[in-house]
């Protein structure tokens, strides 16, 4: 066993792209259960984006336009279940696990016939100047289009929940819906938007899966990624940063297992492979242990029906 | 009523709401005059809230025309109304718990003001109108008060032509209640209209020029209540005659059924009140009143008293038994019963019917046959009766507790606990949101019951009330207990004096 082998720059670099899928998916469910819905369908909507984006990135040939596409087909699912939630009023556990279930099959389905097909390139992007900066440079300014967007978003929804107009009144619908609602806020509306985000951003983090990451499709490849994502959100106490830094965590102890697996260290596989699993948990139990009050908590109404009161 | 009078900021003709088979909103016109309180005022469930709602554009009449500033008026929604002058305070506070009071202010304004611009303003208004909050503080963890003050703000902020409170005093303590009227006198001198609804005559009286009176539904006059006693407002509200229930004549004083001691006991939360040197015995067929504003231990001692709480600086010995350690079930069992202050959630159960309310306090085993099998027929019975007596509106025995308006659901608990025929009942503000005519026969109910032997601890805030039904009276300042006197013995002038806590 050689330690040297691993190189640290890269190791980074790596995670990065590791961790952008679940950065990407629970970010969206941030918002959706900022909003005060539960969605549990984020593994069947990414898996969804996954199979979407690979089968219009190859037959496009471009990856943008199949990450594209995969956005779609994210929030497409996302509206089903908005549907049956918000105008049905159906139990929203029950409905996100169904969307899953379903996402799954549907995926498994329509990606068969693309089984083992090499998807087109994504083209990095280096930062001028920065990225040149030694180690620095390689681990944070040569990455693709899609990693900058996941990171510029985390900044943005920051922004967009605690420092705008629109961010509080969506915070307050999932605080109290009928407060909001005797305050002439469209609940309702305002849930679809925030779902159909959600299922967007679930989309795009499946196709970064299927297009960048590994990049094949194969069936169940989210392998519960979505469900990590979910309980990121939770972890995180429903703020974007410590979100980024779970999924970095997360993500990081990934790749480290996997390079120590290659590189023959002494330690049963099953025990490595967990890793990342426990390393995650702990890091973010920490993080929701720190003195900061306030917006720690679950949204008030996260998982109630919103019914009209006459 | 068809001409128009002068001054009429607000004006609304013949509005006519259905729900279902109900008509909550019976051809109902009323004029509203500008800077002017006008007071509307009925029982619960006689139409006032649906009212005030379309008024607010929460609701659409089915019929009906309203006027505004002499414009046609016909708001689809708040923010209609809004924007045209009208803002509203809820009963049930419509601010979010997690977010600070200035968030609050901002998610309700329509546009958006700068945070400076808007903190400015603020402080002008709590300055002008004495309504001290601090901003950055979480509404969770303001006081009743508190949190009132910070809708009036943002009701007020967006400079209201007509302003309207709905049951604004009803979880509000007397010092509060002035500070709020001082408040509303001032913005009506300087020409603001307030709807102000109520079902409290004596506030009505001091702070209202016009009460329009609202029963079932319909508009019977409108009334100046400056000119009227508010027992003759009362009536009218009503539509009958009003009695007052007279304190139970005690036969069997001398026997003791519960005496409670104690030296020091600390509360459980860094808010809580620490009771101190409480002595209080109450006799059989005798109503002990606590008064007192609130927050200075009622909580705390009816924890006490339940057995919530268990501490061992208590000793409470009820009829020569030493109950202290038991837990409230096992003091239910022993002839007990508590109806403690919040209905929802601690008295009931909000999404449980009421027959399994009923079936939650069964300290006898009543409603139970065999092998732990429910006697629905008793129970049946049971609740119907409770339904009945104490005339609680609901659609039935299986309409869930939640469902309840607060004073029907008080109604519910107080007959419930009542029909278990304790020995001891104890009663944390029995009448609370009530409607009066209610609270009297609830008042009427408990003295019954003290008239054929049991003994009662009565806590209210409610001043009047302990007065009339009590035959011993003492205090609760900052946790601790004045010496229970007769109340025949006490001078009105002196009760000031014992709550604020300057004679002992």
């Amino acid at each position: 066993m050689d330690l040297s082998e691993i190189n640290f720059a890269v190791l980074v670099a790596s995670l990065i792209v590791a961790s952008t899928p679940l950065v990407l998916a629970a970010l969206g469910e941030l918002i959706v259960e900022k909003s005060g819905v539960l969605n549990l369908g984020v593994e069947g909507m990414m898996i969804i984006g996954a199979v979407t984006g690979f089968i219009v990135g190859v037959e496009t040939g471009s990856a943008y336009i199949g990450m594209m596409a995969a956005a779609m087909a994210g929030a497409l699912l996302s509206l089903l279940f908005a549907f049956i939630i918000l105008i049905m009023q159906a139990n929203q556990v029950a409905s996100g696990l169904a969307l899953t279930i379903f996402g799954l099959g549907i995926a498994a389905l329509m990606g068969h016939p693309y089984t083992g097909i090499k998807s087109p390139q994504i083209s990095t992007i280096s930062i001028p100047f920065i990225s040149e900066i030694p180690i620095l440079g390689t681990m944070f300014f040569q990455h693709d289009l899609i990693v900058y967007l996941s990171l510029i978003s985390v900044l943005v929804i920051w922004y967009f929940l605690n420092r705008m107009r629109a961010g509080l009144i969506l915070r307050s619908v999932g605080e109290d819906h009928d407060v909001a609602h005797s305050l002439g806020y469209r609940v309702v509306t305002i849930r679809f938007l925030a779902i159909t985000f959600g299922g967007a951003m679930a989309g795009v983090g499946g196709g970064y899966l299927s297009l960048v990451r590994v990049p094949q499709w194969t069936e169940g490849m989210t392998a519960g990624a979505g469900w990590i994502a979910l309980a990121l959100v939770v972890f995180s106490g429903w703020r974007p940063f410590p979100l980024l830094i779970g999924a970095y965590i997360f993500g990081g102890i990934t790749i480290l297992q996997l390079n120590l697996q290659a590189i023959g260290v002494n330690i049963n596989i099953a025990l490595l492979s967990m890793a990342p699993y426990l390393a995650t948990i702990l890091a973010l139990v920490v993080i929701s242990m720190s003195r900061f009050r306030g917006n720690r908590g679950a949204p008030g109404c996260l998982g109630r029906s919103f019914v009209t009161i006459t | 009523m068809n001409n128009k009078i002068e001054n009429t900021l607000f004006q609304c003709r013949a509005i006519n709401k259905e729900f279902g088979n109900v008509r909550a909103n019976n051809d109902i016109s009323i004029n509203v005059r500008t800077s002017q309180i006008h007071a509307l005022l009925g029982e619960n469930g006689a139409g006032k809230s649906t009212l005030v709602k379309i008024i607010y554009g929460l609701l659409q009449p089915d019929t009906g025309s309203m006027t505004f500033s002499d414009k046609e008026y016909s708001p689809k929604s708040p923010k209609d109304a809004r924007a045209l002058g009208v803002g509203m305070v809820f009963q049930h506070f419509s601010l979010f718990e997690p977010l600070t009071a200035f968030e609050n202010i901002v998610v309700g304004l329509d546009k958006e003001l700068g945070e400076k611009e808007l903190h400015a303003s603020v402080i002008t208004l709590s300055e002008s109108y004495g309504l001290e909050v601090n901003l950055s503080s979480f509404i969770g963890d303001l006081s009743a008060g508190e949190r009132q003050r910070v809708e009036i703000i943002r009701a007020l902020i967006q400079k209201p032509k007509l302003l309207i409170m709905d049951e604004p005093t009803s979880v509000l303590t007397p010092f509060e209640c002035e500070s709020l009227f001082k408040t509303l006198k001032k913005l009506a001198s300087e020409g603001t209209s307030i709807l102000y609804i109520s079902h409290k005559l004596k506030e009505i009286a001091d702070l209202c020029d016009t009460a329009s009176v609202l029963r079932k539904g319909a508009i019977v006059g409108e009334y100046d209540p400056k000119k009227m006693t508010p027992r003759e407002l009362g009536e009218i509200m009503v539509g009958q005659s009003l009695f007052e229930p007279k304190r139970p004549v005690a036969t069997n004083k001398s026997n003791k059924v519960l005496s409670v001691k104690i030296n020091e006991v600390k509360p459980d939360t860094q808010f809580g009140v620490t009771l101190k040197n409480i002595d209080l015995a109450v006799n059989q067929s005798e109503i002990l009143g606590i008064g007192g504003v609130a927050g200075n231990g009622q909580e705390e001692l009816m924890q006490i008293l339940t057995g919530e709480k268990k501490d061992r600086n208590v000793s409470i010995k009820y009829m020569d038994n030493d109950i202290e350690m038991l837990n409230p079930r096992e003091r239910r069992e022993i002839g007990l019963a508590f109806a403690p202050e919040e209905r929802l959630g601690h008295a009931a159960v909000g999404n449980l019917n009421l027959l399994d309310n009923s079936l939650i306090t069964d300290p006898k085993k009543r409603f139970q046959k065999k092998m732990g099998f429910i006697d629905f027929g008793e129970l049946n019975a049971y609740t119907n009766e409770i339904i009945e007596k104490f005339n609680v509106k609901t659609t039935g025995v299986s309409a869930l507790a939640s469902s309840l308006s607060g004073g029907n659901l008080q109604k519910f608990v107080v007959g419930r606990e009542i029909g278990q025929k304790p020995s001891l009942f104890i009663v944390n503000q029995p009448t609370w949101g009530v409607d009066a005519l209610s609270a009297a026969n609830i008042r009427q109910a408990i003295v019954d019951i003290a008239n054929t032997g049991a003994a009662i601890i009565l806590i209210s805030q409610d001043l009047d009330e302990i007065l009339e039904i009590s035959n011993k009276v003492a205090f609760l300042t900052n946790g601790n207990l004045s010496i229970p006197t007769n109340t025949m013995d006490i001078k009105t002038d002196e009760i000031g004096a014992i709550m604020g806590g300057i004679s002992d």
